[in-house]
Protein backbone atom coordinates (compact mmCIF):
# COMPACT_ATOMS: atom_id res chain seq x y z
CA UNK A 1 0.00 0.00 0.00
CA UNK A 2 2.86 2.37 0.83
CA UNK A 3 4.39 1.50 -2.55
CA UNK A 4 1.22 2.49 -4.42
CA UNK A 5 1.00 5.74 -2.46
CA UNK A 6 4.69 6.47 -3.08
CA UNK A 7 4.17 5.91 -6.83
CA UNK A 8 1.32 8.44 -6.87
CA UNK A 9 3.39 10.99 -4.94
CA UNK A 10 6.38 10.39 -7.19
CA UNK A 11 4.32 10.84 -10.35
CA UNK A 12 2.91 14.08 -8.95
CA UNK A 13 6.39 15.35 -8.09
CA UNK A 14 7.69 14.46 -11.57
CA UNK A 15 5.03 16.74 -13.07
CA UNK A 16 6.77 19.73 -11.44
CA UNK A 17 9.07 19.67 -14.48
CA UNK A 18 6.19 21.13 -16.46
CA UNK A 19 6.40 24.34 -14.42
CA UNK A 20 9.78 25.00 -16.02
CA UNK A 21 8.41 24.26 -19.47
CA UNK A 22 5.55 26.67 -18.81
CA UNK A 23 7.96 29.44 -17.79
CA UNK A 24 10.14 28.70 -20.80
CA UNK A 25 7.32 28.73 -23.36
CA UNK A 26 5.93 31.90 -21.79
CA UNK A 27 9.33 33.61 -22.08
CA UNK A 28 9.71 32.51 -25.70
CA UNK A 29 6.37 33.91 -26.81
CA UNK A 30 6.71 37.04 -24.63
CA UNK A 31 9.99 37.75 -26.41
CA UNK A 32 8.33 37.05 -29.78
CA UNK A 33 5.50 39.52 -29.07
CA UNK A 34 8.01 42.10 -27.80
CA UNK A 35 10.18 41.87 -30.86
CA UNK A 36 7.25 41.88 -33.29
CA UNK A 37 5.73 44.91 -31.51
CA UNK A 38 9.01 46.82 -31.78
CA UNK A 39 9.76 45.75 -35.34
CA UNK A 40 6.86 44.11 -37.19
CA UNK A 41 9.20 43.29 -40.11
CA UNK A 42 11.47 41.11 -37.95
CA UNK A 43 11.82 37.55 -39.30
CA UNK A 44 11.92 35.84 -35.90
CA UNK A 45 8.85 33.57 -35.88
CA UNK A 46 10.73 30.38 -37.00
CA UNK A 47 13.23 30.89 -34.18
CA UNK A 48 10.36 31.35 -31.72
CA UNK A 49 8.85 28.01 -32.73
CA UNK A 50 12.25 26.35 -32.51
CA UNK A 51 12.60 27.75 -28.98
CA UNK A 52 9.06 26.64 -28.15
CA UNK A 53 9.84 23.06 -29.23
CA UNK A 54 13.11 22.94 -27.28
CA UNK A 55 11.51 24.40 -24.12
CA UNK A 56 8.50 22.10 -24.36
CA UNK A 57 10.71 19.01 -24.76
CA UNK A 58 12.46 19.57 -21.40
CA UNK A 59 9.11 19.66 -19.60
CA UNK A 60 7.92 16.54 -21.40
CA UNK A 61 10.93 14.61 -20.05
CA UNK A 62 9.37 15.08 -16.59
CA UNK A 63 5.87 14.19 -17.80
CA UNK A 64 7.32 11.04 -19.39
CA UNK A 65 8.85 10.02 -16.05
CA UNK A 66 5.42 10.49 -14.43
CA UNK A 67 3.79 8.24 -17.06
CA UNK A 68 6.52 5.64 -16.66
CA UNK A 69 6.01 5.58 -12.87
CA UNK A 70 2.23 5.31 -13.21
CA UNK A 71 1.87 2.79 -16.04
CA UNK A 72 5.09 0.80 -16.37
CA UNK A 73 6.55 0.12 -12.92
CA UNK B 1 -7.08 -8.36 -21.42
CA UNK B 2 -9.35 -5.44 -20.53
CA UNK B 3 -6.60 -3.99 -18.38
CA UNK B 4 -4.12 -4.05 -21.25
CA UNK B 5 -6.52 -2.29 -23.60
CA UNK B 6 -7.27 0.54 -21.20
CA UNK B 7 -3.57 1.02 -20.45
CA UNK B 8 -2.55 4.24 -22.24
CA UNK B 9 0.82 2.66 -23.12
CA UNK B 10 -0.85 -0.26 -24.93
CA UNK B 11 -0.73 1.71 -28.21
CA UNK B 12 3.07 1.47 -28.24
CA UNK B 13 3.14 -2.34 -28.18
CA UNK B 14 5.14 -3.97 -30.97
CA UNK B 15 3.46 -6.97 -32.60
CA UNK B 16 5.04 -9.46 -34.96
CA UNK B 17 3.19 -9.58 -38.28
CA UNK B 18 5.51 -12.08 -39.99
CA UNK B 19 7.61 -13.95 -37.38
CA UNK B 20 11.14 -14.52 -38.67
CA UNK B 21 14.27 -15.73 -36.92
CA UNK B 22 17.78 -15.79 -38.32
CA UNK B 23 20.04 -17.70 -35.96
CA UNK B 24 19.63 -16.17 -32.53
CA UNK B 25 18.27 -12.88 -33.87
CA UNK B 26 14.61 -11.99 -34.04
CA UNK B 27 14.16 -10.17 -37.36
CA UNK B 28 10.38 -10.45 -37.52
CA UNK B 29 8.44 -8.04 -39.72
CA UNK B 30 6.61 -6.02 -37.03
CA UNK B 31 3.91 -3.36 -37.12
CA UNK B 32 6.71 -0.83 -36.56
CA UNK B 33 8.52 -2.02 -39.69
CA UNK B 34 5.23 -2.02 -41.62
CA UNK B 35 4.62 1.66 -40.80
CA UNK B 36 8.19 2.57 -41.74
CA UNK B 37 7.74 0.87 -45.13
CA UNK B 38 4.40 2.64 -45.53
CA UNK B 39 5.97 6.02 -44.73
CA UNK B 40 8.83 5.55 -47.21
CA UNK B 41 6.46 4.31 -49.93
CA UNK B 42 4.04 7.22 -49.33
CA UNK B 43 6.74 9.90 -49.59
CA UNK B 44 8.41 8.27 -52.60
CA UNK B 45 5.12 7.72 -54.43
CA UNK B 46 3.90 11.25 -53.65
CA UNK B 47 7.06 12.93 -54.90
CA UNK B 48 7.32 10.72 -58.00
CA UNK B 49 3.64 11.12 -58.95
CA UNK B 50 3.53 14.89 -58.41
CA UNK B 51 6.68 15.58 -60.44
CA UNK B 52 6.04 13.05 -63.23
CA UNK B 53 4.46 15.63 -65.53
CA UNK B 54 6.30 18.56 -63.98
CA UNK B 55 5.39 21.94 -65.45
CA UNK B 56 7.06 25.32 -65.24
CA UNK B 57 3.98 26.72 -63.52
CA UNK B 58 3.26 24.10 -60.82
CA UNK B 59 -0.20 22.78 -60.09
CA UNK B 60 -1.46 22.24 -56.54
CA UNK B 61 0.15 18.87 -55.97
CA UNK B 62 3.43 19.76 -57.63
CA UNK B 63 3.70 22.93 -55.53
CA UNK B 64 3.43 20.86 -52.32
CA UNK B 65 6.52 18.91 -53.39
CA UNK B 66 8.30 22.09 -54.48
CA UNK B 67 7.44 23.88 -51.22
CA UNK B 68 8.84 21.05 -49.09
CA UNK B 69 11.97 20.92 -51.28
CA UNK B 70 12.53 24.68 -50.98
CA UNK B 71 11.78 24.64 -47.25
CA UNK B 72 14.53 22.11 -46.53
CA UNK B 73 16.94 23.61 -49.08
CA UNK B 74 16.61 27.08 -47.48
CA UNK B 75 16.96 25.63 -44.00
CA UNK B 76 20.20 23.84 -44.92
CA UNK B 77 21.63 26.89 -46.66
CA UNK B 78 20.81 29.22 -43.75
CA UNK B 79 21.89 26.94 -40.93
CA UNK B 80 24.65 24.71 -42.26
CA UNK B 81 26.30 27.34 -44.44
CA UNK B 82 28.57 27.05 -47.43
CA UNK B 83 29.40 23.58 -48.79
CA UNK B 84 26.43 21.82 -47.19
CA UNK B 85 24.30 21.45 -50.37
CA UNK B 86 25.60 17.94 -51.01
CA UNK B 87 24.00 16.74 -47.75
CA UNK B 88 20.54 17.86 -48.90
CA UNK B 89 19.30 14.34 -49.90
CA UNK B 90 20.12 12.92 -46.47
CA UNK B 91 18.50 15.73 -44.49
CA UNK B 92 15.44 15.80 -46.76
CA UNK B 93 14.95 12.02 -46.34
CA UNK B 94 15.49 12.30 -42.59
CA UNK B 95 12.93 15.11 -42.28
CA UNK B 96 10.33 13.32 -44.42
CA UNK B 97 10.81 9.99 -42.60
CA UNK B 98 10.30 11.58 -39.17
CA UNK B 99 7.46 13.82 -40.37
CA UNK B 100 5.56 10.90 -41.92
CA UNK B 101 6.17 8.78 -38.80
CA UNK B 102 4.75 11.52 -36.58
CA UNK B 103 1.79 12.30 -38.84
CA UNK B 104 0.83 8.67 -39.54
CA UNK B 105 0.81 8.18 -35.77
CA UNK B 106 -1.78 10.95 -35.40
CA UNK B 107 -4.38 8.79 -37.20
CA UNK B 108 -6.34 6.97 -34.47
CA UNK B 109 -5.47 3.28 -33.93
CA UNK B 110 -2.19 3.53 -35.82
CA UNK B 111 1.31 2.91 -34.59
CA UNK B 112 3.93 5.66 -34.17
CA UNK B 113 7.40 4.32 -34.89
CA UNK B 114 9.05 7.55 -33.67
CA UNK B 115 7.67 6.75 -30.19
CA UNK B 116 10.33 4.07 -29.74
CA UNK B 117 13.65 5.19 -28.33
CA UNK B 118 15.59 2.65 -30.39
CA UNK B 119 14.26 4.12 -33.66
CA UNK B 120 14.99 7.73 -32.75
CA UNK B 121 18.34 6.79 -31.21
CA UNK B 122 19.36 4.95 -34.38
CA UNK B 123 18.50 8.06 -36.43
CA UNK B 124 20.38 10.33 -34.02
CA UNK B 125 23.38 7.97 -33.95
CA UNK B 126 23.57 8.03 -37.77
CA UNK B 127 23.58 11.84 -37.65
CA UNK B 128 26.16 12.00 -34.84
CA UNK B 129 28.60 9.44 -36.30
CA UNK B 130 28.22 10.85 -39.81
CA UNK B 131 28.78 14.46 -38.70
CA UNK B 132 31.81 13.51 -36.59
CA UNK B 133 33.37 11.58 -39.49
CA UNK B 134 32.73 14.50 -41.87
CA UNK B 135 34.43 16.86 -39.39
CA UNK B 136 37.47 14.59 -38.94
CA UNK B 137 37.78 13.94 -42.68
CA UNK B 138 37.62 17.65 -43.43
CA UNK B 139 39.79 19.12 -40.67
CA UNK B 140 41.82 16.23 -39.29
CA UNK B 141 43.33 17.07 -35.90
CA UNK B 142 42.05 20.66 -36.12
CA UNK B 143 38.56 19.22 -35.57
CA UNK B 144 39.47 19.07 -31.86
CA UNK B 145 39.47 22.90 -31.79
CA UNK B 146 35.67 22.52 -31.71
CA UNK B 147 36.07 21.73 -28.01
CA UNK B 148 38.10 24.89 -27.27
CA UNK B 149 35.91 27.99 -26.97
CA UNK B 150 37.24 31.25 -28.46
CA UNK B 151 38.34 34.28 -26.41
CA UNK B 152 38.32 32.57 -23.03
CA UNK B 153 41.12 33.11 -20.45
CA UNK B 154 43.49 30.17 -20.17
CA UNK B 155 42.72 29.39 -16.53
CA UNK B 156 39.08 28.69 -17.42
CA UNK B 157 40.05 26.04 -19.99
CA UNK B 158 40.22 23.05 -17.59
CA UNK B 159 36.57 23.73 -16.70
CA UNK B 160 35.22 24.69 -20.11
CA UNK B 161 36.84 22.04 -22.30
CA UNK B 162 35.30 19.08 -20.40
CA UNK B 163 31.92 20.83 -20.51
CA UNK B 164 32.25 21.27 -24.29
CA UNK B 165 33.30 17.62 -24.70
CA UNK B 166 30.36 16.38 -22.62
CA UNK B 167 27.90 18.62 -24.44
CA UNK B 168 29.23 17.25 -27.74
CA UNK B 169 28.91 13.58 -26.80
CA UNK B 170 25.50 14.05 -25.20
CA UNK B 171 24.06 15.27 -28.54
CA UNK B 172 22.76 11.92 -29.88
CA UNK B 173 20.98 11.31 -26.56
CA UNK B 174 19.27 14.71 -26.34
CA UNK B 175 18.38 14.57 -30.03
CA UNK B 176 16.74 11.14 -29.75
CA UNK B 177 15.12 11.59 -26.33
CA UNK B 178 13.56 14.92 -27.39
CA UNK B 179 11.67 13.31 -30.29
CA UNK B 180 10.83 10.12 -28.40
CA UNK B 181 9.61 11.93 -25.26
CA UNK B 182 7.43 14.31 -27.27
CA UNK B 183 5.75 11.48 -29.11
CA UNK B 184 5.24 9.21 -26.09
CA UNK B 185 4.05 11.99 -23.77
CA UNK B 186 1.70 13.42 -26.41
CA UNK B 187 0.11 10.12 -27.35
CA UNK B 188 -0.19 8.99 -23.73
CA UNK B 189 -1.88 12.27 -22.76
CA UNK B 190 -4.32 11.87 -25.67
CA UNK B 191 -5.13 8.30 -24.61
CA UNK B 192 -5.69 9.32 -20.98
CA UNK B 193 -8.06 12.18 -21.87
CA UNK B 194 -9.86 9.97 -24.40
CA UNK B 195 -10.36 7.41 -21.60
CA UNK B 196 -11.99 10.12 -19.43
CA UNK B 197 -14.58 10.79 -22.17
CA UNK B 198 -16.15 7.36 -21.61
CA UNK B 199 -15.72 7.11 -17.84
CA UNK B 200 -17.22 10.55 -17.04
CA UNK B 201 -20.54 9.74 -18.75
CA UNK B 202 -22.62 12.86 -19.39
CA UNK B 203 -19.78 15.21 -18.44
CA UNK B 204 -17.61 13.52 -21.08
CA UNK B 205 -17.84 16.55 -23.36
CA UNK B 206 -15.28 18.38 -21.16
CA UNK B 207 -12.41 15.94 -21.77
CA UNK B 208 -13.62 15.63 -25.38
CA UNK B 209 -12.99 19.36 -25.85
CA UNK B 210 -9.57 18.96 -24.25
CA UNK B 211 -8.82 16.05 -26.59
CA UNK B 212 -9.71 18.12 -29.67
CA UNK B 213 -7.40 20.93 -28.48
CA UNK B 214 -4.65 18.42 -27.68
CA UNK B 215 -4.90 16.87 -31.15
CA UNK B 216 -4.32 20.32 -32.66
CA UNK B 217 -1.30 20.79 -30.37
CA UNK B 218 -0.01 17.32 -31.23
CA UNK B 219 -0.28 18.03 -34.97
CA UNK B 220 1.80 21.17 -34.39
CA UNK B 221 4.29 19.18 -32.30
CA UNK B 222 4.51 16.42 -34.91
CA UNK B 223 5.59 18.88 -37.61
CA UNK B 224 7.71 20.93 -35.20
CA UNK B 225 9.70 17.98 -33.87
CA UNK B 226 10.55 16.78 -37.37
CA UNK B 227 11.68 20.37 -38.11
CA UNK B 228 13.70 20.54 -34.88
CA UNK B 229 15.42 17.22 -35.63
CA UNK B 230 16.33 18.41 -39.13
CA UNK B 231 17.47 21.88 -38.05
CA UNK B 232 19.66 20.50 -35.24
CA UNK B 233 21.21 18.11 -37.76
CA UNK B 234 21.99 21.19 -39.89
CA UNK B 235 23.54 23.01 -36.92
CA UNK B 236 25.70 19.99 -36.03
CA UNK B 237 26.74 19.76 -39.69
CA UNK B 238 27.66 23.46 -39.56
CA UNK B 239 29.95 22.79 -36.58
CA UNK B 240 31.66 19.94 -38.44
CA UNK B 241 32.05 21.89 -41.69
CA UNK B 242 33.11 25.29 -40.34
CA UNK B 243 34.26 24.71 -36.71
CA UNK B 244 32.14 27.49 -35.03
Amino acid sequence: MELAAAKMIGAGLACFALAGAGVGIGLVFAALINSLARNPAAQVTPFAFLGFALAEATGLFGLLIAFLILFVF
Amino acid sequence: MAAAETNPLHQFAIERIIPLHIGRFDVSFTNSAAYMVAAVLLVTAFILLTTRHARLVPGRWQSVTELSYEFIANMIEENAGHGSERYFPFIFSLFMFILLGNLLGMIPYTFTYTSHIIVTFALAAIVFIGVTLIGIARHGVRFLSLFVPHGVPLWLMPILVPIEVISYFIRPFTLSIRLFANMVAGHTTLAIFAGFVVSLGIFGFLPLAVTVALILLELLVAVLQAYVFAILTCLYLHDALHLH
